[in-house]
């Protein structure tokens, strides 16, 4: 066995026996000829692997602050009492077992949650109760579960749509054979594409310092490891244009020299495996995928699926490739770029799903079809996906260069107070600011956008965010791993109300510290929301604090002090 | 070898190319801390301690390989702040008693809290739940002081190439674990290298720990002079009148008030100077006067200590907790991580000394209420300065008593800051 095969074959034992057993781990280690902790480590870094027993139905409920707001609570509780098992815990339960998880790109239709990997969306106290009772009747969890289709909500007029249009597999293919790589990346500069995951770095320059790598091999790799909360644009891509993605790639290819691929998968999205590799097949037997790829003699290249196994932070190139090689996916050193030293040492394209998308869109339609859209620097369109207190939350191809307040209006926000844009780790604005444009020169989005209305606790919000960065930090970071759980118990005592304005001040002064100091991208952005909502909802923050006064008492709360002894007394 | 100049705080340094930035500052004279880097190791860049500045932008120094004409900031205000804060970071998260800690006195963690300066953590310290792993043959690792450096997962390897140490778990679960069946493998000598490349006591080797005894350990002494930086809090008052100083033990042990007497002579010339109001050196219970000064032993354990405090806040101008369990809590905080009612059961209820049925848990309204976790001072009220040891140095106490209410200018030497 090889150790890049290493996810797929836990996910091999995971999904047969429900759980990875010492045994099975012994039997691995002894196969790859590495120390059993080795195994251990991966296996525990990755939430959808388990070390002990689990119930046949294994329930992921996610816990995004969307999920929250739409009644988490409730729907927990409601597994719980259905089942009558314990969340995040191993209770030897035949049936079930229940954990929650991190955001699973269903946050238009939340509460949702996947059972063996089946959505479930829109949950109610009732349907709960419905599908444990049908699970128990073993009902098929293909016929019970619900779609995981997120609507489309918007598209520009058919001129300035770039994603959402007509698709012919092969089209931008076709035009491939008419040039030269150079070419290809010539009019993927001229187009001015950028990486679509949210870092905005130029893809003809990734592309560029691939082609021009000395590298034995050149790897290509699709990232559908879309873990920010809030985030389902990727999801809709792959289920409608799964072929528009993968003929990116292959362009990439061409203008690189690569010969192998590899689509990262999340696996909360594993119910597009299939569909993702029937395209594939299909582009075998096309000739688009193998040998003598369009008849272009030795142009080669194939693609590989791996799936993930649930962590927020392999959505970093550098972690996912990290992944990918069948290790613990921490991020590796900023010091070199995947294109210098990637999979295997390889020089690597690590590109978002919608990157390959729009590369492939922009050989299709041509630089001048493109450059007509958007604002100076950035070109085309932003698929967006829309959700919290909106009547139409979904996905969003907006044009760069759409107001805030444009898009409130598409979405219907229902008196919209706090939006965040680009996930927990992007920035978040208040309503002085919706005339603001989605676009690099002012707002450049990432793809999520969370709408909070009135009635939405600030602090909820990024209490739920920090405790967020606080599970899915890699932990190798001092900063960032004990940070981030430091600011969370801030969060904590503002919201017991013990907090002065000097707390305020620390939090600033902290993340600070975080930002400068932490290895990789998590631990740079993840003070970030907290921070601008301190400066950006003053009122609210002055309300939760009290000024720093002359007394030289520390607030103090002494209920919760004495509360575990008198508990203990008073049960004696 | 091609030599390259390059600066680092303005001053022109030369090395040879590409060598490591640690190693290259070293060379010129400057010394980068960090607790992870290793001489001849790729890089691991965890532990962050050496983040400095390229060019303007902060990466940690031991990624970092110099090139001809860099311009590298290392000692700025800002990136020494970084590097202290970092440092507390480290001590909040973990467990670090030092008093009873095996590697005490030859810890590099503790060596970078001395040198830095840290008296007490700006942050809350976390008290996360760990556990001692003593399974292993020989080696015992101490989860509660590891700080995830990642030195161990490189260095030490079984002579047939198998790790024997790595994480598992992630974010702020992660934990550093060892593989029993390859650590049988190891050596003797093996598994002591894997204690000595430890930069906190978190990798033990059974029977090998504490040889040496106090005053001979690596950073007892300190390079000879060096001296801890000194923070000011001085009380405007020129008055010549004696000054008033008042003392107490909260959940403490008595022995910061043992140092306070260790001065001997010193006494003598000290009562010229100060009088005692409320302490247990007058056995005065009640403040009769306003004092200047109040030193503090002890954390906050139940409400008896919480009123004692903030009595002392009110009648004192400045206060001053004085050793380890003041400052964050200290051995009496080694409950924190257990529940109340857990320590309970066991000191009343399943003692060695308590009969079946016999015992109870003491409570009477007139007995102070036992808090879910010992506090330190600063969490209650305002405390203006700290002095670290366990207990401290008598010397260090003083002087620093002096400084606060004469002025009297004083450096800290390094042999007389300690945090055991």
């Amino acid at each position: 066995m090889n150790r890049t095969n290493l996810l797929n074959e836990l996910w091999e034992y995971q999904n047969k026996h429900g759980y990875i057993s010492k045994r099975a781990i012994t039997q691995i280690a002894k196969s790859l000829k590495v120390s059993i902790l080795d195994i251990e480590g991966v296996i525990s870094f990755y939430h959808f692997f388990h070390q002990k027993p689990t119930g046949k139905f294994i329930i992921y409920l996610n816990n995004s602050i969307i999920s929250e707001f739409k009644g988490f609570q409730y729907i927990k509780a409601a597994f719980e009492k259905e089942t009558g098992c314990t969340f995040n815990e191993y209770d030897e339960n035949p049936l079930f077992s229940l954990f929650e998880t991190s955001c699973i790109g269903l946050s238009d239709q939340e509460p949702a949650a996947l059972i063996n990997f089946y959505p479930f969306t829109n949950l109610t106290v009732k349907k709960v109760k419905t599908i444990i009772k049908q699970l128990k009747e073993d009902e098929k969890l293909a016929t019970i579960s619900s779609s995981f289709i997120s609507k489309i909500q918007y598209t520009p007029s058919e001129e300035k749509t770039m994603l959402f249009r007509n698709y012919i597999e092969g089209n931008s293919l076709k035009k491939i054979r008419k040039y030269s790589a150079s070419e290809i990346l010539e009019n993927i500069s001229k187009s001015g594409l950028t990486g679509r995951g949210g870092a905005f770095f130029s893809t003809a320059q990734k592309w560029k310092y691939c082609k021009e790598s000395k590298s034995d091999k050149k790897i290509i790799i699709c990232n559908a490891d879309e873990g920010e909360p809030g985030t389902f644009k990727d999801k809709a891509l792959l289920n409608n244009y799964p072929g528009l993605i993968i003929e990116g790639m292959i362009i990439s290819a061409y203008v690189t020299g690569a010969k192998e691929g590899f689509i990262y998968l999340r696996a909360e999205y594993k119910y597009l495996l299939k569909k993702l590799e029937k395209t594939l097949e299909k582009f075998v037997d096309k000739g688009f995928l193998g040998d003598h790829i369009c008849g272009i003699p030795n142009f080669n290249f194939y693609i590989k699926i791996q799936l993930g196994a649930g962590a927020y932070i392999c959505g970093e190139e550098k972690a996912l490739i990290e992944s990918l090689e069948g290790k613990r996916g921490e991020p590796r050193l900023q010091k070199y770029f995947p294109t210098q030293n990637g999979y295997l040492g390889y020089s690597t394209i690590v590109n978002n799903v919608e990157t390959f998308a729009k590369a492939s869109r922009v050989i299709e339609l041509g630089t001048t079809y493109i450059s007509k859209i958007g604002t100076q620097k950035s070109k085309g369109t932003k698929l967006l996906s829309i959700s919290g207190d909106v009547a139409k939350p979904g996905i969003y191809e907006i044009e760069w260069g759409t107001t805030i307040r444009e898009l409130l209006k598409l979405c219907e926000a229902l008196s919209p107070y706090y939006i965040q844009i680009s996930g927990p780790s992007g920035e978040c604005i208040n309503s002085t600011e919706f005339d603001r444009k989605i676009c690099e020169e002012d707002i450049a989005c990432g793809g999520s956008i969370m709408i909070f209305n009135r009635s939405r606790d600030i602090l909820q919000i990024q209490k739920n965010f920090m405790n967020f960065f606080k599970i899915e930090s890699c932990g190798v970071c001092t900063p960032c791993r004990a940070g981030n759980q430091i600011l969370y118990e801030k969060i904590k005592k503002i919201e017991r109300g013990l907090s002065t304005e000097k707390d305020l001040e620390e939090i600033k002064q902290w993340a600070n510290i975080i930002k400068l100091s932490s290895r990789c991208g998590l631990g740079k952005t993840s003070p970030n929301s907290l921070v601008m909502a301190i400066d950006k909802f003053k009122d609210y923050f002055n309300l939760k604090t009290s000024p720093i006064t002359e007394n030289q008492y520390v607030e103090f709360d002494m209920e919760n002090a004495i509360q575990e002894y008198d508990d203990v007394i008073n049960n004696l | 070898m091609e030599r390259i100049s390059f600066t680092i705080d303005g001053r022109i340094c030369a090395s040879d190319k590409g060598l490591n930035l640690i190693e290259a500052a070293k060379q010129n004279g400057i010394f980068i801390p960090t607790l992870c880097h290793f001489k001849h190791q790729n890089p691991i860049g965890s532990c962050r301690i050496c983040t400095v500045k390229l060019n303007g932008k902060a990466i940690a120094g031991c990624t970092l390989n110099v090139q001809e004409g860099m311009n590298i900031e290392v000692n700025t205000p800002i990136l020494l702040d970084t590097r202290k804060a970092i440092l507390e970071m480290m001590f909040v998260e973990g467990n670090h008693f030092c008093p009873s800690c095996e590697k005490s006195g030859d810890c590099q963690m503790q060596n970078l809290g001395y040198e830095t300066g840290i008296r007490s953590a700006r942050f809350p310290h976390l008290f996360v739940e760990r556990f001692i792993d003593a399974k292993a043959k020989r080696i015992v690792i101490n989860k509660n002081r590891c700080i995830k450096c990642k030195r161990c997962f490189e260095e030490v390897t079984t002579n047939d190439g198998y790790k024997v140490f790595s994480f598992i778990n992630k974010g702020n679960k992660t934990i550093v674990s060892v593989d029993y069946e390859q650590e049988e493998k190891l050596t003797e000598s093996q598994a002591q290298y894997a204690m000595k490349i430890c930069p906190t006591g978190a990798i033990l080797v059974k029977g090998k720990s504490l040889s040496k005894p106090f005053g001979d350990r690596i950073f007892d002494q300190g390079i000879p002079g060096k001296t801890i930086p000194f923070l000011k809090t001085n009380k405007n008052n020129n008055s010549t009148q004696k000054k008033l100083v008042a003392t107490t033990s909260l959940a403490g042990c008595f022995g910061c008030h043992m140092s306070m007497l260790d001065i001997d002579l010193g006494l003598l010339d000290l009562i010229e100077l100060v009088e005692f109001n409320k302490s247990p050196f007058t056995d005065i219970k009640k403040f009769t006067k306003r004092c200047d000064i109040g030193i503090i032993e002890g954390g906050c354990s139940n409400t008896h200590n919480f009123e004692v405090l903030r009595a002392f806040r009110e009648n004192c101008d400045i206060l001053v907790s004085v050793g380890e369990c003041a400052i964050w809590g200290g051995l009496p905080a080694l409950r924190n991580t257990i529940s109340l009612e857990e320590c309970l059961n066991e000191a009343y209820k399943n003692s060695l000394s308590s009969e079946q049925d016999e015992t109870i848990i003491p409570n009477h309204e007139e007995i102070p209420k036992i808090f879910n976790k010992v506090y330190a001072n600063h969490e209650i009220v305002k405390i203006d300065y700290h002095i670290p040891g366990c207990p401290p140095n008598s010397n260090h106490i003083w002087n620093v008593v002096k400084n606060i209410l004469f002025e009297e200018e004083y450096a800290i030497p390094y042999p007389e800051f300690k945090y055991d």
